[in-house]
């Protein structure tokens, strides 16, 4: 059934008509341009489509819109600010973790999630945090290494994550 | 939603409309149309245009453009060929701009696959580079009233050496026209001494557009009107469609259904409205017997084998058993696997005044050309693929079947329409690496010495059957190619990262582990002992010392084993340590050391991240992945059964780069994973005692093995 669903997208307020079970991944995607957030899957078991649900990594490729509403989603889109690299983008960068390249906004977005969760994450626990996302080309070695310089990073800004 | 918007009005626009749009106007001096080389040219990889207009451009704004036919799939060449043009032409390396894939505008190119692209690319481009730097230092010389050699360039600008005040930049030189002039005979490319953006690692070119979301992907493009397409699927591979009932789908607002024969598809503003169209409609199918599973396949592949062609030999074998001691036997089985790249197989093709524009995730969009042409009936010139990024590749996107699809289905319904396989559809079309059987009769003399070696490769090709052992009486047969022959397999094969290569290592370096076991001998010296070609030796030896190798035979009970190949002219060894779970069976990767003479190296931290990503994704094909069959369907359909290496899964790896500039650039994206299988196995060797045959090494095999006497 379309009814309106509202929810805050990367920081703005946006509401638009829309059946409620359709999946956010392809809401995003599609009614609302935003192509970061990727397909995969299609079941929850690649990563490449997380985006955070008040703060914490889902798979937008199993959340039915209508659970957004009221919600704040952030997609990689969101990630920036006025044009400036957030520190997991910048070290993602600097690194050079990422070879494809079409994993990573999943990849970015999950760090994104676990630093919120824990800003000083052991590798271990940066390994079980990540562990659901795939990266075929096998950039893992340096994502894992990324995620630590950035939260190293966050800390010594002591700012928010 | 500003720059949403923005990015949709980018998007709509061809790759040319694009350049046009993002300014320059220069493309103007490319039209290819009139250049009769470029159609109907044969196919031949290394066949290159010889006039350095086809490989660069300087813009009236000085900004040089390196037109390639390659495509960037993660491998990195967007970075790494951008440095061979910078360095050759001298400008800085931000003043590149890269345009890949376009086949209205780059020259003809077979392919992004098998390491080619900077030995036999990136070196004749760099040629290019060469003659229009000199060409430009003789337009400079009669500007500037100097002789040319009294004359210097820095960063796009030519000045005199005794007056660098006196100076012109390439742009006024050029002011955006097409450079006629050439140079016989060429000027030579720098020597190694002195290159200064080759051999360093800048960030890489694509990084920002890809870590925030703004690198378009052929899914990613969105064009006014375009339409989304399900299409009917098969059960399995043979079977034919009895009876289709589609009239659910008319409950479906706005979904459209076309059929041609049992080409059977749905269409929708949104695409997974299409999906779930597409699941309302109700097939009967007819599916051949096929009694071809993985119990059965190997025999099945052994009665279809063809007679095989003599891959390298040496010496009278009948001649080399005579003076064999003892004989040593072997089979080698390599199982179905799948490409799996995250990125499925996708397609947005556009019809409109009589031209198609097409955005695939191909590694050959040239081919993705000539094919659409074919299917539609039109002239090839009328057919245009701009390539975006691909999402990875590792051979599985040299086919374009979706790239048909999509272009039918926009010619069938007037719109233009969008094709991204799911992920069942992307293990179910994926042309996977073969089954294959690899034999080995090997023999030592007396003193252990390997003086025999007769080896038949079955339907994995022949790379990496080449011999490079000092055996004197040898011989090496490959029966039947990576993609198959008619019969053999159920489904399709094809090239999967190194093809051939990773099962040729994995049966001669378990071969030749067995024989150093055998003789008491320390597998490392076993195998120095039979080379004589210096850079392999040097990776060994390279390897041995970082990972503190210590010289003991196998089985010494640590879970230590090295391997060693020769690919796409690189030398590479690998070192794997192992913890082997003796009641699971399951096998733990400690570390890996790996060691790469991949020639002159342009990029070190790009040409690490592809060994760091080799041996990772070399784990997978070593312990887990191994599609399940039945006939001709598909039993793993998603990454739940079908595991693919992970974090978790992550060993301690080293690597070495040795910088060989002395040979040229060579190959460096496949060579790093063809030891992986075999340095693992021969680990599992040395910790345990257990030979493992079979790639993958799962852990039912590995118990398997731990159970023989």
């Amino acid at each position: 059934m379309v009814e309106p669903v509202e929810f805050f997208l990367n920081g703005k307020s946006v509401k638009l008509p829309v059946d409620g079970e359709r999946r956010l991944l392809w809401v995003l995607r599609t009614d609302l341009g935003l192509t970061g957030t990727k397909y995969g899957c299609g079941e929850g078991v690649c990563g490449a489509c997380t985006v955070l649900v008040d703060g914490k990594a889902v798979r937008s490729c199993q959340m039915p819109v209508s659970e957004a509403r009221g919600k704040k989603i952030l997609t990689i889109e969101g990630l920036a600010e006025n044009g400036k690299l957030h520190p997991l983008q910048k070290a993602f960068l600097e690194r050079g973790a990422f070879q494809c390249g079409y994993c990573t906004p999943g990849m970015i977005v999950n760090a994104y999630g676990l630093l919120l969760d824990n800003p000083e994450p052991t590798e271990k626990e940066i390994i079980e945090a990540m562990d659901d996302n795939l990266c075929r080309c096998g950039a893992y070695v340096r994502i894992i290494q990324a995620i630590g310089i950035a939260a190293a990073e966050l800390r010594k800004r002591g700012g928010r994550t | 939603m500003k720059e949403q918007n923005d990015r949709k009005d980018v998007a709509r626009l061809s790759r040319r409309e694009f350049l046009k749009a993002a300014g320059g106007g220069l493309i103007v001096l490319f039209s290819w149309q009139g250049l009769p080389a470029q159609e109907g040219r044969p196919r031949a990889a290394a066949e290159l245009p010889d006039n350095f207009n086809a490989f660069l451009s300087i813009q009236a704004d000085g900004r040089v453009r390196l037109f390639t036919g390659k495509i960037e799939m993660g491998q990195g060449i967007v970075t790494s060929l951008a440095q061979m043009l910078a360095e050759e032409i001298e400008v800085e390396l931000e003043a590149i701009d890269m345009v890949m894939g376009d086949t209205d505008l780059c020259p003809f190119d077979n392919g992004t696959f098998g390491s080619l692209s900077t030995r036999f690319f990136g070196v004749p481009m760099r040629q290019a580079a060469a003659e229009a730097r000199g060409v430009l230092l003789e337009m400079a010389a009669k500007r500037l009233g100097v002789p040319a050699e009294q004359l210097m360039v820095k960063s796009g600008t030519v000045m005199d050496k005794t007056d660098t005040g006196h100076r012109i930049t390439y742009a006024d030189l050029v002011r955006g026209r097409r450079i006629e002039n050439r140079l016989f005979p060429k000027p030579p490319v720098k020597s190694a001494a002195a290159l200064s953006i080759i051999g360093k690692s800048p960030l890489r070119k694509d990084g920002i557009e890809k870590v925030t979301g703004r690198a378009l992907y052929a899914g990613d493009i969105r064009l006014p009107g375009m339409l989304y397409a399900k299409i009917l699927r098969p059960p399995a591979h043979g079977a034919r469609l009895k009876h289709v009932d589609v009239s659910p789908v008319r409950s479906v607002p706005e979904a459209r259904v076309v059929r041609e024969g049992d080409f059977v598809a749905v269409l929708h503003a949104q695409p997974d409205a299409a999906e779930k169209a597409l699941s309302m409609i109700k097939a009967q199918w007819e599916v051949p017997r096929d009694h071809r599973n993985p119990a059965t396949i190997y025999d099945h592949l052994l009665k279809k084998a063809p007679e095989g062609d003599i891959v390298s030999q040496g010496g009278d074998m009948g001649a080399g058993e005579m003076e064999t001691n003892t004989i040593h036997e072997g089979t080698y089985y390599d199982h179905y696997m799948a490409h799996a790249p995250v990125e499925p197989h996708t397609a947005t093709v556009r019809i409109a005044g009589g031209r198609v524009t097409i955005w695939p995730s191909s590694q050959r969009p040239f081919g993705a050309k000539e094919e659409v042409a074919q299917a539609l009936s039109l002239s090839a010139d009328k057919v245009h693929v701009v390539s975006p990024f691909v999402g990875g590749g590792f051979g599985g996107k040299s086919p374009n079947r979706q790239v048909v699809e999509a272009a039918r289905l926009a010619k069938l319904t007037g719109k233009p329409v969008h094709v991204q396989w799911s992920r069942a559809e992307e293990f179910f079309y994926d042309t996977f690496r073969p089954a294959a059987i690899v034999k080995i009769r090997s023999g030592t003399d007396g003193r252990g010495k390997v003086v025999f070696w007769d080896y038949d490769a079955y339907f994995c090709g022949p790379r990496g059957a080449e011999q490079f052992y000092t055996i004197p009486y040898h011989r090496e047969v490959s029966h039947g190619p990576y993609n198959g022959i008619p019969g053999a397999h159920p489904f399709g094969t094809g090239p999967w990262r190194a093809p051939g290569a990773n099962i040729n290592a994995f049966a001669r370096e378990s071969h030749l582990d067995t024989m150093a076991a055998k003789a008491g001998v320390d597998p490392l010296q076993f195998r120095l002992k039979h080379l004589d070609d210096p850079r392999l030796m040097r990776v060994l030896k390279a390897a041995a010392e970082k990972f503190g190798w210590k010289g003991l035979p196998s089985p010494s009970g640590r879970g230590q084993g090295i391997a060693c190949a020769v690919d796409a002219g690189a030398r590479v060894a690998t070192i794997a340590e192992v913890e082997v779970d003796k009641e699971s069976g399951k096998v733990r990767v400690k570390r890996l050391v790996h060691a790469q003479d991949m020639g002159l190296v342009i990029n070190p931290e790009g040409a690490r991240m592809q060994m760091e990503g080799g041996l990772t994704m070399g784990l997978g094909y070593a312990l887990t992945e191994e599609v399940r069959f039945d006939g001709g369907r598909i039993l793993d359909i998603n990454f739940d059964t079908y595991e693919i290496p992970r974090f978790s899964w992550l060993p301690r790896i080293d690597t070495i780069l040795i910088d060989n500039p002395d040979v040229g650039a060579q190959g460096g994206g496949e060579p790093p994973i063809i030891c992986v299988g075999a340095s693992i196995g021969n680990a599992i060797f040395d910790g345990t005692g257990a030979r493992l045959f079979d790639l993958p090494m799962s852990p039912e095999r590995v118990k398997k093995a731990l159970a023989k006497p």
